[in-house]
């Protein structure tokens, strides 16, 4: 039973890489607060993180393209890169499949 | 920005050039890779990209005062640490030491989704971190390309990768990017379109199962540089090219001679035997005494205190000092006090280039004013005739820039490839002697003669080659009706003619006493008819006194008469 509340009360640990106020990052900002909202209401912890002041991050995480999205929790770990402009796409890599979403989705 | 301006403002005068410290690449490209520009390193897998790009690192930071980045989209730091630990670069000192940074660039694919529009910010901010952080003037990419098969957004790729050759510029740093050969361009994914100032392409060939690695400089925008394919190694110090020719023959020149150690060769050579820093060649068919040659022109070397490297390409060492000692050459004694060393490899070992490579760093290492390389025409087996031509010509333009004299024996057969192999070689070197078999008279005996020797006066008579206990002797041969007479035959034709001197000096003595007894019978006579002229001579003296007498007497007779008749008168007067 402690297995499926842990489940239930796993977290989506998000991190957001941005580079100040380029338009993809400002897009991506948008976006993905928009996502976050909709679909992980109170179950997701997101930081976002400007490279800019602190580059060494750049090495440690691996970045190449940006803006990224990283999420560590729940497992596996996925990198999504781009502005969040495709929703079905920024859903499948957060793990949540298609049934809830059109769920979700019918139920607003 | 400062340095970007004042490398703007100086190429407005003569391009700036950044030393690859690679040996020979910058003389191919006149001083290095074009400063504060990308260049492109293209060729296929195991070409030798990513060397080159450490290479062009490394020596920057350790000869050149140049810190430089090294971003791997392919190895990890650590592997590429360990990878070129074995070409001597220490890899984790320099990092330690913030001269070099190594940056493992690497994407998980099958962690990534892309959502839409992104850019490749990351890069350029860690790219500028690293640059910033140990103040870096070179940068390696290697290889971009691997982006493309990690990211599937061409369009954005092309345009990212656009502004990072831009940004790189405006950094003034000078950056390598290799690329992987693709079908028919020089890399996969074109990157040649992004960097227009300097392109170099490598390539590794295999011929005869023997690899030979080759480079390229394609282009070269704003600069001269050298369009040919250039041979290229890689060995325990990494990278070197070898410049087939020098563009110049101005290689200074030597008139001081040095003996051949036959004294009768250098009788033939105007007597002083060969120049110093010439080079020169010893042909004839097997057995001939090539080597022989060869061993006592070391062994006169040794014998002046220099040193000497014999290369060695039939024979181990040992046999050739031991087979030397027949004939009174001691050639140990001086591999014992050092001036002596020999290089014994078979042809097969490597290919023509590392052989040209190992014969350069010897040298270079040993220092020797004599060079033997002991035959050339083995190296046959291992190339062409053109190669081991252009191989040669390589060597003895770096050995006359030495000032060192280089003596090849190279084998004929009857076959033309040989043929040519002495007629290639023969236009390069100075002096060419060939020694030649002469049958007759039911043996084989051995010939020599000067080809050539340009710049001095030699013999051009043919010369019988003898090896006996005490070494060479070039002896005179017999031209006589009979033809050339050497062995043997001139042997017994000496002989013939020390009877005939015999004999002629038996009838002139023979001759010298009959004239003698002629002479004496001649005299006995004339003294005879001597003595009979005197009594002749008494003879005519005594009837002429007699005369004389005579008519003294009678004058006086006649006085006295004359006298009694004046008495008379005188007489008759008085009375």
């Amino acid at each position: 039973m402690k297995k499926q509340e842990s489940v239930a009360a796993d977290e989506y640990e998000l991190r957001l890489f941005v580079t100040g106020a380029s338009p993809n990052s400002v897009r991506a900002i948008a976006n993905i607060k928009r996502i976050c909202e909709l679909y992980l209401a109170g179950n997701y912890n997101l930081e976002i993180i400007d490279v800019y002041q602190q580059p060494l991050l750049a090495e440690e995480q691996q970045l190449i393209a940006l803006p990224m999205l990283l999420k560590s929790s729940p497992l596996p770990q996925m990198r999504l890169i781009g502005d969040m402009s495709d929703t079905q796409k920024v859903l499948k890599g957060l793990g949540k499949n298609n049934e809830t979403t059109d769920g979700i989705e019918e139920n607003l | 920005m400062a340095t970007a301006l004042s490398t703007k403002k100086d190429t407005n005068i003569r391009l700036q050039k950044s030393p690859t410290g690679i040996a020979g690449l910058d003389e191919i490209t006149e001083g290095g890779l074009p400063k504060g520009r990308p260049t492109l390193i293209c060729g296929e897998a195991g070409a030798g990209k990513t060397l080159f790009g450490i290479e062009f690192i490394v020596k920057g930071a350790t000869q050149f005062n140049e810190p430089g980045v090294f971003v791997a989209f392919e190895e990890k730091s650590d592997e590429l640490a360990a990878n070129v630990a074995s070409l001597g670069f220490d890899l984790k000192k320099l990092v330690q030491e913030k001269k070099v940074r190594l940056d493992y660039v690497h994407i998980e694919r099958s962690e990534i989704e892309e959502t839409g529009e992104y850019d490749l910010d990351g890069l350029f901010i860690r790219l500028g971190y690293a640059i910033d952080a140990i103040k870096a003037k070179r940068v390696v990419l290697d290889t971009l390309e691997n982006l493309f098969s990690s990211l599937s957004n061409e369009a954005i790729l092309r345009a990212e990768l656009r502004r990072l050759f831009e940004w790189l510029k405006t950094k003034g740093v000078t950056a390598i990017v290799t690329g992987e050969k693709g079908n028919n361009q020089l890399t996969r994914q074109g990157l040649e379109e992004y960097v227009s100032d300097c392109v170099i392409l490598l390539d590794h060939r295999v011929q005869n199962q023997i690899s030979t690695r080759r480079l390229r400089v394609i282009k070269y925008r704003g600069s001269m540089h050298g369009t040919n394919e250039y041979p290229f190694l890689i060995d325990s110090n990494g990278i070197s090219v070898l410049p087939v020719t020098s563009l110049t023959l101005e290689n200074k020149v030597s008139s001081q001679r040095v003996s051949t150690g036959i004294p009768s060769l250098d009788n033939m050579l105007g007597g002083q035997g060969f120049f110093k820093g010439s080079s020169i060649l010893v042909s004839g068919t097997a057995g001939t005494g090539k080597t022989s040659i060869a061993a006592h022109f070391a062994n006169a070397a040794c014998m002046r205190s220099e040193r000497c490297i014999y290369f060695a390409f039939e024979e181990s060492p040992e046999q050739i000092i031991r087979n030397m000692k027949s004939i009174n050459v001691n050639l140990e004694k001086h591999v014992k006090s050092g001036l002596l060393k020999f290089h014994a490899s078979r042809p097969t070992l490597y290919g023509l280039e590392m052989h040209l490579l190992v014969i350069y760093k010897t040298i270079q290492e040993f220092k020797p004013t004599t060079v033997i390389l002991d035959p050339i025409t083995n190296l046959v087996t291992v190339g062409t005739v053109s190669e081991i031509k252009s191989m040669l010509m390589r060597l003895i333009d770096y050995l006359q820039k030495e000032q060192i004299t280089v003596l090849f024996t190279a084998l004929t057969l009857n076959t033309i490839i040989n043929e040519n192999t002495d007629e290639g070689v023969s236009s390069l070197v100075d002096a060419w002697l060939l020694v030649r078999d002469i049958e007759f008279n039911g043996e084989r005996n051995r010939g020599m003669y000067i080809m050539k020797s340009r710049g001095m006066k030699h013999s051009n008579q043919v010369r019988e080659f003898v090896i006996n206990d005490h070494g060479l002797e070039l002896v005179d041969v017999f031209l006589g009706p009979e033809g050339v007479l050497t062995g043997s035959a001139r042997v017994a034709h000496q002989l013939m003619e020390k009877t005939e001197d015999a004999l002629k000096a038996f009838s002139l003595n023979r001759k010298d006493r009959e004239i003698e007894r002629k002479s004496s019978m001649l005299e006995a006579k004339i003294s005879g008819l001597r003595n009979e002229f005197e009594s002749v001579k008494d003879e005519l003296n005594r009837i002429y006194q007699e005369e004389e007498l005579k008519q003294e007497v009678l004058n006086q007779n006649r006085e006295a008469m004359i006298n009694l008749r004046k008495e008379k008168v005188q007489q008759s007067t008085k009375k």
